[in-house]
C-alpha cells in the first residue's frame, strides 16, 4: 500500500520468533519486555551495590579506587531508580492497566512499543558508559557545578545526561499513553471510583511523570548546553547560582519519589484484599490519599536542601509540609491494616511481601518524619541515616511490593505458579537480609558516618556495623538468587495456573491465564467496584473465564505489529550518541554526523509511522 | 492534549524560572536594555497574535462546512507563524552582531554596558565604536537564559507550522479533513494558541520587564 506516492514497507503480519518481539505492539508482550529488561538492570544495580558493600566491610579497604567508588554509587542509584524500579512499575502498568479496566490494549499501542525501545536505548547509553571511558561519578542528583565541564571533564556526566534525556522521552510518552488509556478506554460502567486501586495509583503516577519530567529535562538541557556549547547556566565564574540546579532537581526529585512508591502502594492495595478475602478498607479514602500525596509531593522539595541556608522561614514551611505529607501516607497504612483486620488471611508469598512492605515502609516513614524537622535534619544530612531511610522506603517499600506483585500476577502473565516454598524462602531471606543490611545504617549515621565515602579510618567505631551490613547484603543477594532459581524452575516445570488462581477481585482474573492477545472476547460491563468478585458471589456467569478458542475471535480487530517504533527509537539512540561524538572534517570542527544520521532515522520512522495503515488489507485480523 | 500542554507548561515554567533567577545577575553586558528593540518585537508579537485569530477563524469556518474559508485561514496562520519565525531569526542575528556606538559628548545617556567603554573617550577621539559587542549564549547569564528560553519557544513554532501545513495539504485530499473530523484540527489549534500564550508571557516578562525600569 502506498500513501502520497511514498512506498512504505508493509506492516508485519504474524511475525515469529525475534521479529515478533521486535515489532510487537501488544501491551502484554511489551509489559514482559519491560519487566525482564528492568529486572536484569536491577541485578546490575545490585552488583554495583554489593561491590560497594564489600569495599566498606572493614576500614581502609582498597578493593576499589575512590574514583571507581564514586562511579559505583552514582550508577547504583541511577540504575535502581530509573532503570530498575520505574520500568518495573511500567511493566505492571503495561500488563495490568488494560486488563483491569476491561480494554483490549492501550490507547496508542505503537507509542507504547516506542516507549519501551526508547527506555532500552536510554538504559544502554547509561550502562555502556562503564566501557566508554568511565561512568558518571557525581551522584544520582548530579549537583552542578560539580557536574560542569570545569570540574568533571570526562564523558561520564555526558552519558548520564543523554541517558536521562532519552529515558525522559520514554517516560513522558508512556505516561501520556496511560492517561489517555485510563480516561478513554474504561469498560462501560467502570466509573473512576470503580477503578481498581492499582490503576488509580498508576493514573496519579502518570500525572506526576508528565509534570515532573519536564523540570529535570530543562535542568539537564541547561547542563548539557553548558557542557557541550559553553553556556553559563551553572558556571559560577559568570555569576551562576549553584542552588538553581538543586531547586530544579528536587522539584523533579521529590515527585519522583512518589512516582516510585505510588505504583507499589497500588500493588499492595490489590494483594491485601485478595488474600484477606475482604474488600479494601476505605477504598475512596485510599484513592483520595493517593491523589493528595500526588499534590503534596510538589510542596516538599526543599526538605532535601535544609542545610544549604534557605533561611528559617523557608525551612519551617517545608518542614511543616513534609510532616503533613505523612498524614495521607498514614491514612493508607491504617486502611491496609483495616483491610487485614478480621479477614481470613492466607499467608501466601505475595501476601508476605505485602505485609513486609507495610512493616518496612512504616520504619522508613518514621525516619522520614524524623528528618522532616529541619534542626534534626542538620545532624542527619549526608550521613548513613539517610541511606537507611531511603532503602527502607525504596527497597523495603517499592521493591518488596514489586516482588509481591511478581508473585501475585506471575500466574496471570505466564499461566504458571512461581514455586510457593521457594517463594517463602525468597521472602524470608530478603526480609532478614534487608533489615540486617540497612537497620545498622541508622546507627552508623547517628554515629556520624558520612555517605558517599569510599572508606573510613579505624577507630571511628564504625567497623562492627559495617561488617554486619555487608553480611546482610550477602543474605539479601542470596534471596534474589533464590528468586531467579524459582523463576527459571517455574518456566521449565511450573505448576499450571487457572484463570483465577487466587480467587481475585478485579477484571484481569476473569480471563484465561495467560490472557489471549485480544484480552476480552466481549468487553465486560461493570456494575460495581471489584466487579469480578461480585459476579462470582452472585453467580453471574456472563463473564466466566473463556477459552482462547472462541468462535468470535476472528471478529476481533486489533492493529498489526509495526517496525516503526523500533526504528524511531534506534534513531534516538544513534542521535544521542551523535551529540557527544562529533567529527572534525577539515577546518569544520564538531560536525555532528551521527546526530544527523540518528535524527534522520527518527524522522523517517515518525513519517512512516504516521502514514502506515492500521491493518494490512490481507491480514486476517 | 490538555495533559500534554500541562506538561509543556512545566518545561516553559522551569525555563522562565531560570531566567528570572538569573535576571540582573549577569557579570557583564550586553544586557536587555542594550539589545532589545521593543518596536520590532511588538510587531512580531502582533503577527503571532493575529495568527491565533486566523486559527480561530479557520476552525470556525471548518465547523460551518466552509472548506475554502478553512484553507485560506489555515494557510494565513501558517504564513504568519513563519513570519514570526523570520522576525526571530532576524532578531537573534541582530543580537549576535550587536555593536556599541556612542559619541563622547553624550556620556550621560549611556547604558551600564556602554559605560564600561567610556574610558576610551580620553580626549583623542570624538566617538567610540565597538564592532564585536554581540550577545551570544556564551556571553553572560542573560544571553544564556534568553537564547535557550526563546529558542525553546522558537522550536515550538515551526512544529506548529508543520502540523498546520500538513493539515492544509491533507484537507486538499479527498476524505482528508472534513467538518466531521474537526476534533483533529481543534487539537492543533489548541497547541497553536498555547504557543501564542506562552509568547505573551515571554514578551511581557522578558522584553517589557527587561527594558522598563522598576522591574
Amino acid at each position: 500500500m502506498t500513501t502520497l506516492g511514498i512506498p512504505i514497507p508493509k506492516r508485519p503480519i504474524h511475525p515469529t520468533g525475534v521479529w515478533d518481539w521486535l515489532t510487537t505492539i501488544d501491551h502484554k508482550k511489551i509489559g514482559v519486555l519491560y519487566g525482564v529488561t528492568a529486572f536484569f538492570l536491577f541485578l546490575t544495580g545490585g552488583v554495583e551495590a554489593l561491590w560497594m558493600r564489600v569495599q566498606l566491610t572493614g576500614p581502609e579497604a582498597d578493593y576499589v579506587t575512590p574514583e571507581v567508588y564514586n562511579q559505583l554509587f552514582t550508577m547504583h542509584a541511577t540504575t535502581m531508580i530509573f532503570l530498575g524500579v520505574m520500568p518495573m512499575g511500567a511493566a505492571f502498568f503495561n500488563f495490568l492497566i488494560p486488563l483491569q479496566i476491561g480494554a483490549r490494549d492501550v490507547a496508542f499501542p505503537r507509542l507504547n512499543a516506542f516507549s519501551y525501545w526508547t527506555f532500552l536505548a536510554g538504559a544502554l547509553i547509561l550502562k555502556l558508559s562503564w566501557f566508554l571511558g568511565g561512568a558518571p561519578n557525581a551522584g544520582w542528583f548530579g549537583y552542578a557545578p560539580i557536574t560542569g565541564v570545569e570540574y568533571n571533564p570526562g564523558n561520564g556526566i555526558d552519558f548520564w545526561i543523554l541517558s536521562l534525556q532519552v529515558l525522559g522521552i520514554a517516560s513522558l510518552a508512556a505516561a501520556f499513553n496511560f492517561i489517555v488509556t485510563i480516561i478513554n478506554l474504561r469498560a462501560p460502567g467502570m466509573s473512576l471510583m470503580r477503578m481498581p486501586l492499582f490503576t488509580w495509583m498508576s493514573f496519579v503516577t502518570a500525572f506526576l511523570l508528565i509534570l515532573a519530567f519536564p523540570v529535570i529535562t530543562v535542568a539537564l538541557i541547561e547542563l548539557m548546553f553548558d557542557r557541550f556549547y559553553g553556556t553559563n547556566f551553572f558556571v559560577t565564574s559568570a555569576g551562576a547560582n549553584p542552588l538553581l540546579w538543586q531547586h530544579l532537581f528536587w522539584v523533579f526529585g521529590h515527585p519522583e519519589v512518589y512516582i516510585l512508591i505510588l505504583p507499589a502502594m497500588g500493588i499492595v492495595s490489590e494483594i491485601l484484599p485478595t488474600f484477606s478475602k475482604k474488600p479494601l478498607f476505605g477504598y475512596p479514602v485510599i484513592v483520595l490519599s493517593g491523589v493528595v500525596i500526588g499534590f503534596m509531593g510538589w510542596m516538599v522539595w526543599a526538605h532535601h536542601m535544609f542545610t544549604v541556608g534557605l533561611g528559617p522561614v523557608a525551612n519551617s514551611v517545608f518542614a511543616v509540609t513534609t510532616m503533613a505529607i505523612a498524614i495521607p501516607t498514614g491514612v493508607k497504612i491504617f486502611s491496609w491494616i483495616g483491610t487485614m483486620w478480621g479477614g481470613s488471611i492466607s499467608f501466601k508469598t505475595p501476601m508476605l511481601f505485602s505485609i513486609g512492605f507495610i512493616a518496612l515502609f512504616i520504619i522508613g516513614g518514621l525516619s522520614g518524619v524524623m528528618h522532616s524537622s529541619a534542626a534534626s535534619d542538620a545532624q542527619q544530612q549526608d550521613t548513613y541515616f539517610i541511606v537507611a531511610h531511603i532503602h527502607y522506603v525504596l527497597f523495603g517499600g517499592a521493591i518488596f511490593a514489586i516482588f509481591g506483585g511478581i508473585y501475585y500476577w506471575f500466574p496471570k502473565m505466564t499461566g504458571k505458579f512461581l514455586g510457593e516454598g521457594l517463594g517463602q524462602l525468597n521472602f524470608w531471606l530478603m526480609f532478614i537480609g534487608m533489615n540486617v543490611t540497612f537497620f545498622p545504617m541508622h546507627f552508623l549515621g547517628l554515629d556520624g558516618m558520612p555517605r558517599r565515602v569510599y572508606t573510613y579510618s579505624e577507630g571511628m567505631g564504625w567497623d562492627y556495623w559495617n561488617l554486619v551490613a555487608t553480611v546482610g547484603s550477602l543474605v539479601l543477594a542470596l534471596g534474589v538468587l533464590v528468586f531467579l532459581y524459582n523463576f527459571f524452575k517455574t518456566l521449565i516445570s511450573g505448576e499450571e495456573a487457572p484463570g483465577d488462581p487466587w480467587d481475585g477481585r478485579t477484571l484481569e482474573w476473569s480471563i484465561p491465564s495467560p490472557p489471549p492477545h485480544y484480552n476480552f472476547v466481549q468487553i465486560p460491563t461493570v456494575a460495581d467496584l471489584d466487579d469480578w468478585w461480585r459476579r462470582k458471589r452472585e453467580n453471574d456467569s456472563s463473564l466466566a473465564p473463556v477459552a482462547g478458542s472462541s468462535e468470535d475471535e476472528h471478529d476481533i480487530h486489533l492493529p498489526d505489529p509495526s517496525y516503526w517504533p523500533l526504528v524511531t527509537a534506534v534513531g534516538l539512540f544513534i542521535g544521542a550518541y551523535g551529540l557527544l561524538y562529533t567529527l572534525n572534517i577539515g577546518t569544520f570542527t564538531g560536525f555532528p554526523l551521527f546526530a544527523i544520521v540518528g535524527g534522520s532515522i527518527t524522522l523517517v520512522g515518525i513519517t512512516a509511522w504516521s502514514l502506515e495503515p492500521v491493518n494490512e488489507p490481507d491480514s486476517d485480523h | 492534549m490538555w495533559a500534554f500542554l500541562g506538561s509543556d507548561c512545566m518545561f516553559f515554567g522551569a525555563l522562565i524560572a531560570t531566567y528570572l533567577v538569573y535576571k540582573n545577575q549577569s557579570l557583564g553586558g550586553p544586557l536587555p536594555e542594550d539589545v532589545f528593540d521593543i518596536l520590532t518585537t511588538s510587531t512580531s508579537t502582533f503577527v503571532l497574535l493575529m495568527s491565533s485569530m486566523s486559527m480561530v477563524l479557520a476552525y470556525s469556518a471548518l465547523t460551518r462546512g466552509n472548506m475554502n474559508g478553512f484553507r485560506i485561514w489555515l494557510l494565513s496562520t501558517c504564513i504568519m507563524g513563519a513570519t514570526f519565525l523570520g522576525f526571530q531569526v532576524f532578531e537573534f542575528n541582530e543580537f549576535v552582531n550587536h555593536e556599541v556606538h556612542f559619541e563622547c559628548s553624550h556620556l550621560e545617556d549611556l547604558t551600564e554596558f556602554e559605560r564600561t567603554f567610556a574610558d576610551r573617550c580620553d580626549g583623542t577621539v570624538d566617538e567610540v565604536f565597538i564592532e564585536h559587542a554581540g550577545l551570544t549564549p556564551r556571553t553572560n547569564l542573560f544571553g544564556t537564559t534568553f537564547f535557550v528560553l526563546t529558542g525553546f519557544h522558537g522550536g515550538h513554532v515551526p512544529l506548529g507550522v508543520i502540523w498546520l501545513l500538513s493539515m492544509f495539504f491533507y484537507s486538499l485530499r479527498k476524505g482528508g479533513i472534513t467538518p466531521a473530523k474537526h476534533e483533529e484540527v481543534d487539537l492543533a489549534a489548541l497547541y497553536w494558541h498555547f504557543v501564542d500564550i506562552v509568547w505573551i508571557i515571554i514578551f511581557t516578562v522578558i522584553y517589557l520587564f527587561g527594558v522598563f525600569p522598576g522591574f
